[in-house]
């Protein structure tokens, strides 16, 4: 026990990589060991990224294209947005089919209050909007806990029942565009995905950002040295440090290159800090508040929870009150991107590869295992897909039938890992 | 951690004639049981007996239809779980203490996390956790921030005691603490028992196991069919006169000074 370099306890017991690693070494050996104990982390999903961009940049060479990739960023962006979303609910160990349907009815309520009877400012109709979104989870979450209902069947209901809802909010005509030319609030939602930052502005607003989450990652590690308690390796540090700052330097640069042929067209797309934005804003509110931990805890083990005086059911209806919030959010984005809203909006296909996507990002179907940046991660990949696949010509049942084999590996892969915790837990 | 032992003379929790009847159930009969602080009171029974709703009726989760409690002579009534927790009363159930997602600081500060603002004070939490642990001598534990799912049945038991101890108890009471464990883990689980006694508090441990009963027990008091039949100092017992109680609720070879009869 008492040898260093032995991570693994005699029981075969993995300890994370976070817990306990001294050196940069040895962080990398403890990590090694978690990925063969079957909790791989990040690890899976940005190597099917890798494997995925490059399968299709040997079939198409506009796939890695600068023009292309920021398109990739727009449409990735609903997906990423909803599967962050699914995130709250899949955490409880719950899931809710309904949020395809509510996120359309947050982009049509905000698409409907800038068109001329109302035309409320842009700001005012996205708050709207929104909190209606927030009042159907809450609903929706309170027949769930209240009537302790499985969540399956009511967002399954409610699925139906926001599809029609939608279909009558959006009249006899069954669509409503915001491509007035003279109404600025329509314009500006739809600035949100089809306008850039200028590109110095681009750069700027990187800087900001790596030094915003150069301050999260490092302070808090230097307060614990501070207090006497194990911190990360430095070296991990800086290494964190350095794939945040090359990731961001490759999305400004690839975003700041001109993709147009006539008037020039660069800069990242406004929906890019939105949605690191809010992907920054959950991770705090999951990782770094009580409501988060208890979140986590009512996922990994409802009845401990009960026991440890956590309210269990106001901790569930919380979360499908910020997944259909967040939803709501990921339709303004959907209305922003298509300028507007129609009946042809899939909701069944929205919900499903929001699903897919936590999945495929790393969150666990059975609960307590997830975290706000696997939607990303997930949202990529499936925008990867969707964008790659439409790209080489084929047609939606091709994108259907990858997408299904993706997200069937994902789940296999979440199984999997599960039983490894499991096993290796109950060995004494 | 710092309950402090109440007089030698009283006891901290007193039972009388508490009885509990679920519709046409009677599920305790006029039980009267003594915990005294600093030392481990074992509760046995067969199955059926009633240990665990005489548990459940001190934790709060069941409230008692007649009887007294009196809490260092105080009487009090015990109306919830909460006010369990409030007066130092913490349970350690078998298998449902911990979430296995979160570590083992995160389990022990689970629903009474310390803050810092509007965020989390992890630091403050870590170190008061490994203080705990250390207190209780848990030391086979690599690091405070593993998972639970990564520790061996004995160290989860192990953190289950020490996140019920944390909190200013007073009064632990353990159901079945060894029950799925092996026999060094039974001994390490054992050992922290008795820790807890030497700290002052009072124990309550349920269980079947007479070697257990017998290595950890300053005291015994044996249920059957919902009727206190015998309760005193370990000495008085041996193993058969345990076995004859918890099976047929009388035995000739006790003392007769065990005997619930002779009160306290």
């Amino acid at each position: 026990m008492a040898d260093e370099t032995d991570l693994t306890a005699a029981g075969g017991e993995v300890i994370p990589p976070e817990a306990g690693a001294q050196s940069l070494r040895e962080y990398v050996r403890a990590w090694w060991q978690q990925v063969r104990g079957g909790d791989a982390g990040l690890l899976p999903v940005v190597i099917g990224m890798v494997i995925v961009a490059a399968a299709f940049e040997i079939a198409s060479p506009l796939f890695l294209s600068p023009g292309n990739l920021v398109n990739l960023f727009i449409q990735s962006a609903v997906f990423i947005v909803l599967a962050v979303a699914e995130g709250f609910v899949l955490l409880l160990g719950e899931i809710d089919l309904s949020i395809g349907y509510v996120a359309a009815i947050g982009g049509v309520i905000a698409s409907l209050l800038v068109q001329a009877d109302f035309n409320w400012p842009w700001w005012l109709a996205i708050a709207v909007a929104v909190a209606a979104c927030a009042a159907i989870g809450l609903i929706q979450g309170v027949i769930i806990t209240g009537l302790g209902l499985p969540s399956f069947v009511v967002t399954l209901g409610g699925y139906l029942f926001w599809f029609g809802v939608m279909i009558v909010l959006l009249g006899a005509a069954g669509i409503v565009s915001l491509n007035s030319p003279t109404m600025a609030n329509q314009q500006a939602l739809v600035a949100i995905v089809n306008s850039n930052i200028s590109p110095l502005l681009g750069w700027l607003g990187l800087a900001g950002l790596v030094v915003l989450l150069g301050i999260a990652l490092w302070l808090p590690d230097i307060r614990r040295r501070r207090n006497g308690l194990v911190a990360q390796p430095v070296g991990l540090l800086v290494l964190k440090t350095a794939m945040i700052v090359v990731a961001g330097v490759l999305v400004v640069g690839i975003s700041n290159v001109n993709r147009s042929r006539y008037t020039p067209v660069e800069g990242v797309p406004w929906v890019v800090p939105a949605v690191l934005g809010l992907i920054g804003l959950w991770t705090v509110l999951l990782e770094r508040t009580q409501f988060g931990r208890h979140v986590y805890a009512v996922g990994g083990n409802a009845e401990a929870a009960r026991r440890a005086g956590v309210s269990v059911p106001i901790v569930r209806i919380w979360g499908f009150v910020l997944c259909s919030l967040t939803a709501g959010i990921g339709g303004v984005i959907y209305a922003s991107w298509q300028g507007g809203m129609s009946t042809n909006v899939n909701g069944g296909q929205l919900v499903l590869f929001a699903v897919a996507a936590a999945v495929i990002g790393g969150t666990s179907l059975f609960g307590g295992r997830g975290r706000a940046i696997h939607g990303l991660l997930g949202g990529l990949v499936i925008g990867e897909i969707y964008n790659g696949l439409y790209l080489l010509g084929f047609q939606i049942q091709w994108q259907l039938i990858a997408t299904g084999l993706v997200l069937i590996a994902a789940v296999v892969v979440d199984a999997l890992s599960r039983r490894g915790a499991i096993s290796g837990g109950t060995t004494t | 951690m710092t309950g402090t032992p109440t007089g030698s003379s009283g006891s901290l929790l007193t039972l009388r004639g508490i009885s509990k009847h679920f519709g046409a159930v009677q599920a305790l009969y006029d039980v009267d049981l003594d915990l005294p602080a600093g030392q481990v009171t074992a509760l046995c029974g067969d199955n059926g007996a009633g240990k665990s709703v005489l548990t459940k009726c001190i934790a709060g989760i069941y409230r008692v239809d007649h009887g007294e409690i009196r809490w260092e002579g105080r009487p009090i009534h015990i109306r919830n779980p909460r006010e369990a927790a409030e007066l130092g009363i913490e349970t350690v159930y078998q298998d449902l203490a911990l979430a296995n997602n979160l570590d083992i600081v995160q389990n022990m500060f689970l629903g009474r996390e310390r803050r810092r603002g509007f965020f989390l004070d992890e630091d403050n939490m870590e170190r008061a956790a490994a203080e705990t642990l250390a207190s209780l001598h848990v030391t086979t534990i690599r690091s405070i921030r593993q998972p639970v799912a990564t520790l061996s049945g004995g160290q989860r038991q192990a953190v289950a005691v020490a996140k019920a101890v944390m909190w200013n108890s007073r009064l632990v009471m353990l159901d079945e603490p060894t029950a799925a464990l092996g026999v060094a883990q039974t001994r390490m689980v054992l050992e922290l028992v008795k820790r807890l006694k030497d700290h002052g508090l009072a124990v309550m441990i349920i269980s079947h196991n007479l070697n257990d009963v017998f290595a950890v027990a300053d005291r015994l008091a044996v249920l059957h069919l919902g009727r206190m039949v015998a309760q005193g100092d370990a000495g008085e017992f041996d193993r058969q006169s345990v076995v004859d109680y918890m099976t047929t609720g009388e035995s000739s070879r006790g003392n007769s000074s065990a005997d619930v009869a002779s009160g306290v």
